[in-house]
C-alpha cells in the first residue's frame, strides 16, 4: 500500500492507504481522530467537514493522494478566537441534540465567522446549507452563530 | 412509538410467561427501588463510590452519576433523568453526570413496557419520574444520616442545599463526596418523603439546568458507535439484496479478496459480509463482490402498483376501528358530500449516524456496544444467534446519532446481523458492523405508505358526518408484537383517526391492512405521522365549508371531556400567534392544527407563503405544548423546534419512491432533508400543568404537516393531498 505524508493539526503523519481512500477514513481509521463524522460519503451532509489550508472541505470525497503538502485541520485541532466563540455559544444555547452532525456544523460556523465576522441570516443560510442536521437544530445553530458574532465584536 | 406497542414484544425473547406477568406488577410497584431490598445496607462498589440504588453513583470526588436506563439519541434523557435525581438529592447541577445503564431488565426495565428494557413512546421521563425521585430522596436521606452520625446531631436539624450537607447550629458542613463512604455503610431507608413541587429548584426552572452532553458534542469528543476503535477490530460491511425478500444465490469473492485490507468474506442470512481493516477497504471489497441474488420470493411491486391497489381498497369499507352514530346513513342523506384522498409515501428515518454496532465474543460471553434502544429484545436476539444465554450478553449503551424510531426493532435485525458477523468469523475477533447512507436509506424498516379516504357532510354550518377509510401495512402483524392486534385492527395504523377529539355525531373509521414485502417500522410519532395530517386537514376543510374560523370552529367542537387539554393548547397557541383569522396583511396565511400523541398535547400555527416555482415557504411556527409537569423547559422547547423541523422537512420534501421493488433514492441527494434555509422561526409556549409529566420526543411532529397544508388552502392553492407537498425535481 502506498504511503503518504500528511500534516494534520500541525503535526506530520505517515499513513499507509490506498490512493483513492477519502481523507475522512484516513483521519478516522488510520489516525484515530474520530471527531470528524461520516454522514453520507457523497458531499451532501457536511458531517465530515475539515479545513484544507484553512478552507472548509468535505473530507469524504477528497482522496488522500490529492492532499499533497496542504495543511489539514480537524475539530480536534481547532484554535483561535472564532473557534472559542462558536463553541462557547454552542454550549450556552444547548444547540446539539443527538450531536452527530455538530462537529461539521461547528467547523462550518467557525469558517463563516473567520471570513465574515457579522453574518446576516442570509449569509448564514448560504454558509450553512451544506450541513444537514436530521434533528433540525437549525433555530439554535442560527442563534448561536449570531451570539458568537456578538462575542467577537468584543 | 406507543407504550402499549411493546407490552407484547417479548414473545421472541427468552423471557418466560411468568417473568412477563411479574413484570406487569412492575407498573404498580413502581416505587420500589431495585438493587437493594429495604433495610439492606448499600454496598460500596470496589471503586469507593456510594451506590444507594441502581441509578445513582456518588464518588469521593463529589461527582454524582445518574445511570440512565434510556438511550440518549438527542431527545435529552441524560439531562432530564439527571434533573429528577438532582432535584430530590438537592445536588448542585455542576456535580451531576450521566452515563448509560447496562442491559438488565430487572433493574432497568421501562415501567411502561413491563419487563422490557427499552426506550420509546416518548416514555423516558414519564416512566422514570416517580422512580428517580424516590432514588434521589433515598440517597439524600442516607447522606443526611451519615452526617448526623458523624456530627452526633439529629437528622432533622440538617439541611441540604446545592450539594452541601449542613448543620447550621454547629456550623459544620460536608460535601456528598466526603460523606459517600460513610453513607454506603448505612441501611437504605424504608420510606422517604418527596419534595413538594413548590419547593423544586431544578425541575421546571429556566436557566439552571444545562444539557450534560453539549460540550462533548460541540468539540467532537462525544463517543458514538462509529468511533469505536479496538485492537484487532475488523470493520464489516454487508451487501444486501437489491429487493426486499431476496436471498444470496451465489457469491464470487475473488476480486474482493484481492483488495488490500480485505480480510475475509462470509455469507450471512441477510447478505454477504466483507471484513476489512477499515472502512475504505470494506467499501471497495463490497463493491468488488459478484453476487447473484435469488429473487424468487422478493417483493417486486413498486409505489405506483401499491398506490393503485391501495386506492382500490380505499373505495371499499374495511374493518371498523371506530364508530359513533351512523356515518354511512348520514352521508347517504347529506345534500353535499365533501371527499378527500390523502396519500403518504414510505419514509426512511435516516438518523444522522447510520446504524452500526460493535461486538466481541469469546465463544461464551459477548459484549456488544452500540446505540441500543431495545436492550431486552436485542440481548435475546444476540444470545439466540450465538447459542448462549441472554445473561451472557452484556450490552453497553452508547449515545446514538439520532434514531427517530429506527433503532427500536422488534426483530432486532441489526444485532442479528452483528452477531452473525461475529459468529461467522469466529470467536475472539472483535467486529464493528457499519452501514453506509445508501444501506440505511435502501435498507427498509420504513414508515409505511398509507392512503386515507375521507368523506364528510356539513349541514347548516354543522359537521354532521365523517368517515375515514385507512389503507396501509402493519409492522405489528407477524412480529413479536402481533398480540396487539385486536379484531383485525393494528392500533398503530389508526391511532389518531379511530376516534376524533371533536364532537361529530356520525363518525366511522375503518381499516384495510395491506400485505407487502417491504419491511416497515414506527417512525417518530408512529400512526400520527399520517392520521394527524388526514384528520387535521379534513376538519379544516369541513370547517371552511361550514363558514367557521379554523381556531374558533375547532374550539366549538373540542367540548368532549378528554379534549380539554387540546382546547387548552389551541387557545394558548392562538394567543401566542395573536390569531385574528387565517389571512395576514403581508399576503401570507396562517394554518393551525392540534394533536394529542403519547398523552402530550400540541397545537401549532404555521405562517406560510407561496414562493418561487409555487413552493410553499414556512416562515414561522408558533407552538403550544402541554406535557404535564415540565421537567426541563429548554429541552422541551428544543424537542418542539426539532420536531417541527423534522415534520416540515418530511412533509414538504421527503419521498422514497420504489420502482419494481427497488428503492430509488439512496442518499440525501435523492432523499431530500430539511436544510437551514428552509427552517422556520419557532416560538414555543409551555402550558403550565400539574399533571404527571409526559414525553416530548415525538409529539412536536404531527401537527406541523396539516398546519402547513391548512395555511396553503388559505392562500388559494389546492390542499395538498399527496405527500410530499413539493415533489422531487423530475418526477412531476
Ligand atoms: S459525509 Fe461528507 S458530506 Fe456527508
Ligand atoms: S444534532 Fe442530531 S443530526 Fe444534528
Amino acid at each position: 500500500m502506498p504511503s503518504y505524508k500528511l500534516t494534520v493539526n500541525g503535526q506530520a503523519h505517515d499513513v499507509d492507504a490506498l490512493p483513492d481512500t477519502p481523507l475522512l477514513w484516513v483521519l478516522r481509521d488510520n489516525l484515530k481522530m474520530t471527531g470528524t463524522k461520516f454522514g453520507c460519503g457523497v458531499a451532501q451532509c457536511g458531517a465530515c467537514t475539515v479545513y484544507m489550508d484553512g478552507s472548509p472541505l468535505r473530507s469524504c470525497t477528497m482522496p488522500v493522494s490529492g492532499i499533497g503538502s496542504s495543511e489539514i485541520t480537524t475539530i480536534e485541532g481547532l484554535a483561535g478566537k472564532e473557534a472559542a466563540a462558536v463553541q462557547k455559544a454552542w454550549v450556552a444555547r444547548d444547540v446539539p441534540q443527538c450531536g452527530y452532525c455538530q462537529s461539521g456544523q461547528v467547523m462550518s460556523a467557525i469558517s463563516l465567522l473567520q471570513t465574515n465576522p457579522k453574518p446576516t441570516d442570509n449569509d448564514i443560510d448560504l454558509a450553512m446549507n451544506g450541513n444537514i442536521c436530521r434533528c433540525a437544530t437549525y433555530v439554535r445553530i442560527r442563534a448561536a452563530i449570531h451570539d458568537a458574532a456578538k462575542t467577537l465584536e468584543g | 412509538m406507543n407504550l402499549q406497542h411493546l407490552k407484547n414484544a417479548v414473545a421472541n425473547t427468552t423471557l418466560s410467561r411468568r417473568t412477563m406477568l411479574q413484570g406487569a406488577a412492575g407498573l404498580v410497584i413502581a416505587f420500589n427501588l431495585p438493587t437493594l431490598a429495604k433495610g439492606q445496607t448499600a454496598a460500596a462498589p470496589a471503586d469507593g463510590k456510594f451506590a444507594p440504588n441502581a441509578f445513582i453513583r456518588i464518588a469521593p470526588d463529589n461527582t454524582v452519576t445518574v445511570l440512565s436506563k434510556h438511550i440518549e439519541m438527542g431527545q435529552g434523557p441524560y439531562t432530564g433523568l439527571t434533573t429528577i435525581v438532582a432535584e430530590e438529592l438537592d445536588a448542585d447541577w455542576s456535580q451531576m453526570r450521566a452515563d448509560g445503564a447496562p442491559a438488565d431488565n430487572k433493574l432497568y426495565n421501562n415501567l411502561a413496557f413491563g419487563p422490557i428494557q427499552g426506550t420509546g413512546g416518548s416514555s423516558a421521563i414519564a416512566n422514570s419520574f416517580d422512580q428517580l425521585r424516590n432514588a434521589g430522596a433515598s440517597a439524600r436521606a442516607m447522606l443526611v444520616q451519615a452526617a448526623a452520625d458523624q456530627w452526633k446531631v439529629a437528622p432533622g436539624t440538617i439541611t441540604v442545599s446545592k450539594g452541601v450537607v449542613r448543620h447550621a447550629a454547629s456550623n459544620r458542613q460536608a460535601t456528598f463526596g466526603e460523606l459517600a463512604t460513610a453513607a454506603a455503610k448505612l441501611p437504605v431507608p424504608a420510606n422517604v418523603t418527596l419534595k413538594k413541587p413548590e419547593d423544586f429548584t431544578l425541575i421546571g426552572k429556566e436557566g439552571v439546568v444545562k444539557r450534560l452532553d453539549s460540550t462533548s458534542k460541540a468539540n467532537g469528543t462525544a463517543q458514538f458507535t462509529i468511533d469505536i476503535n479496538e485492537p484487532n477490530m475488523l470493520t464489516v460491511l454487508v451487501a444486501h439484496p437489491p429487493r426486499f425478500g431476496g436471498k444470496v444465490g451465489s457469491v464470487d469473492d475473488t476480486e474482493a479478496r484481492k483488495i488490500p485490507g480485505v480480510v475475509d468474506v462470509k455469507t450471512l442470512s441477510s447478505g454477504v459480509a466483507v471484513y476489512a481493516n477499515g472502512m475504505w477497504p470494506a467499501m471497495k471489497g463490497r463493491e468488488a463482490l459478484k453476487i447473484t441474488w435469488d429473487e424468487s420470493a422478493a417483493e417486486k411491486r413498486g409505489s405506483p402498483e401499491l398506490l393503485s391497489e391501495y386506492r382500490a381498497l380505499a373505495s371499499k369499507k374495511g374493518i371498523v376501528a371506530g364508530k359513533e352514530g351512523d356515518a354511512e346513513g348520514a352521508l347517504a342523506k347529506a345534500s353535499k358530500v365533501i371527499e378527500a384522498e390523502y396519500v403518504f409515501p414510505y419514509l426512511a428515518h435516516a438518523p444522522m449516524e447510520p446504524l452500526n454496532g460493535f461486538i466481541t465474543w469469546d465463544g461464551e460471553q459477548a459484549v456488544a456496544k452500540y446505540g441500543c434502544q431495545f436492550q431486552t429484545i436485542d440481548q435475546g436476539a444476540i444470545a439466540k444467534v450465538l447459542g448462549i444465554n441472554p445473561e451472557q450478553v452484556k450490552i453497553e449503551m452508547l449515545m446514538a446519532g439520532g434514531s427517530f424510531g429506527r433503532r427500536a426493532q422488534a426483530s432486532g435485525e441489526l444485532v442479528v446481523e452483528l452477531a452473525e458477523a461475529a459468529k461467522a468469523i469466529g470467536p475472539g475477533k472483535p467486529v464493528k458492523l457499519v452501514r453506509t447512507r445508501e444501506d440505511d436509506i435502501r435498507g427498509g424498516y420504513y414508515r409505511p405508505m398509507f392512503v386515507h379516504r375521507m368523506k364528510g357532510a356539513v349541514e347548516n354550518g354543522k359537521i354532521t358526518a365523517w368517515s375515514n377509510t385507512v389503507v396501509g401495512q402493519s409492522f405489528i402483524a407477524g412480529s413479536a408484537m402481533a398480540g396487539m392486534i385486536k379484531d383485525g385492527i393494528d392500533p398503530t395504523q389508526v391511532e389518531g383517526s379511530r376516534e376524533l377529539p371533536y364532537v361529530v355525531e356520525n363518525f366511522q373509521c375503518d381499516l384495510h391492512t395491506a400485505s407487502v414485502g417491504i419491511p416497515t417500522l414506527w417512525w417518530r410519532s408512529v400512526g400520527h405521522t399520517h392520521t394527524a395530517y388526514a384528520v387535521e386537514s379534513f376538519i379544516d376543510e369541513l370547517l371552511v365549508a361550514a363558514g367557521k374560523d379554523p381556531v374558533a370552529g375547532r374550539l366549538e367542537l373540542l367540548t368532549k371531556d378528554k379534549s380539554k387539554r387540546l382546547a387548552g393548547v389551541l387557545k394558548a397557541v392562538a394567543e401566542l400567534a395573536q390569531w385574528k383569522g387565517p389571512k395576514l396583511a403581508n399576503g401570507h396565511a396562517l394554518g393551525v392544527a392540534v394533536v394529542e400523541s403519547f398523552k402530550t398535547y400540541v397545537a401549532q400555527i404555521a405562517e406560510v407563503s407561496i414562493g418561487e416555482g409555487g413552493e410553499p415557504r414556512v416562515h414561522k411556527v408558533w407552538c403550544a405544548v402541554d406535557c404535564g409537569v415540565a421537567v426541563n423547559p429548554d429541552v422541551i422547547r428544543a424537542q418542539m423546534e426539532g420536531g417541527i423541523g423534522f415534520g416540515v422537512g418530511h412533509i414538504l420534501y421527503a419521498d422514497l419512491p420504489i420502482d419494481g421493488g427497488r428503492v430509488v433514492p439512496g442518499n440525501f441527494d435523492g432523499y431530500r432533508s430539511l436544510r437551514i434555509h428552509e427552517m422556520p422561526e419557532v416560538e414555543v409556549v409551555i402550558v403550565k400543568s400539574t399533571e404527571k409529566p409526559t414525553g416530548v420526543g415525538e409529539p412536536g411532529v404531527p401537527p406541523i404537516g396539516p398546519a402547513i397544508a391548512n395555511a396553503m388552502a388559505q392562500l388559494g392553492v389546492q390542499r395538498p393531498r399527496s405527500l410530499p407537498i413539493v415533489p422531487a425535481k423530475g418526477t412531476v
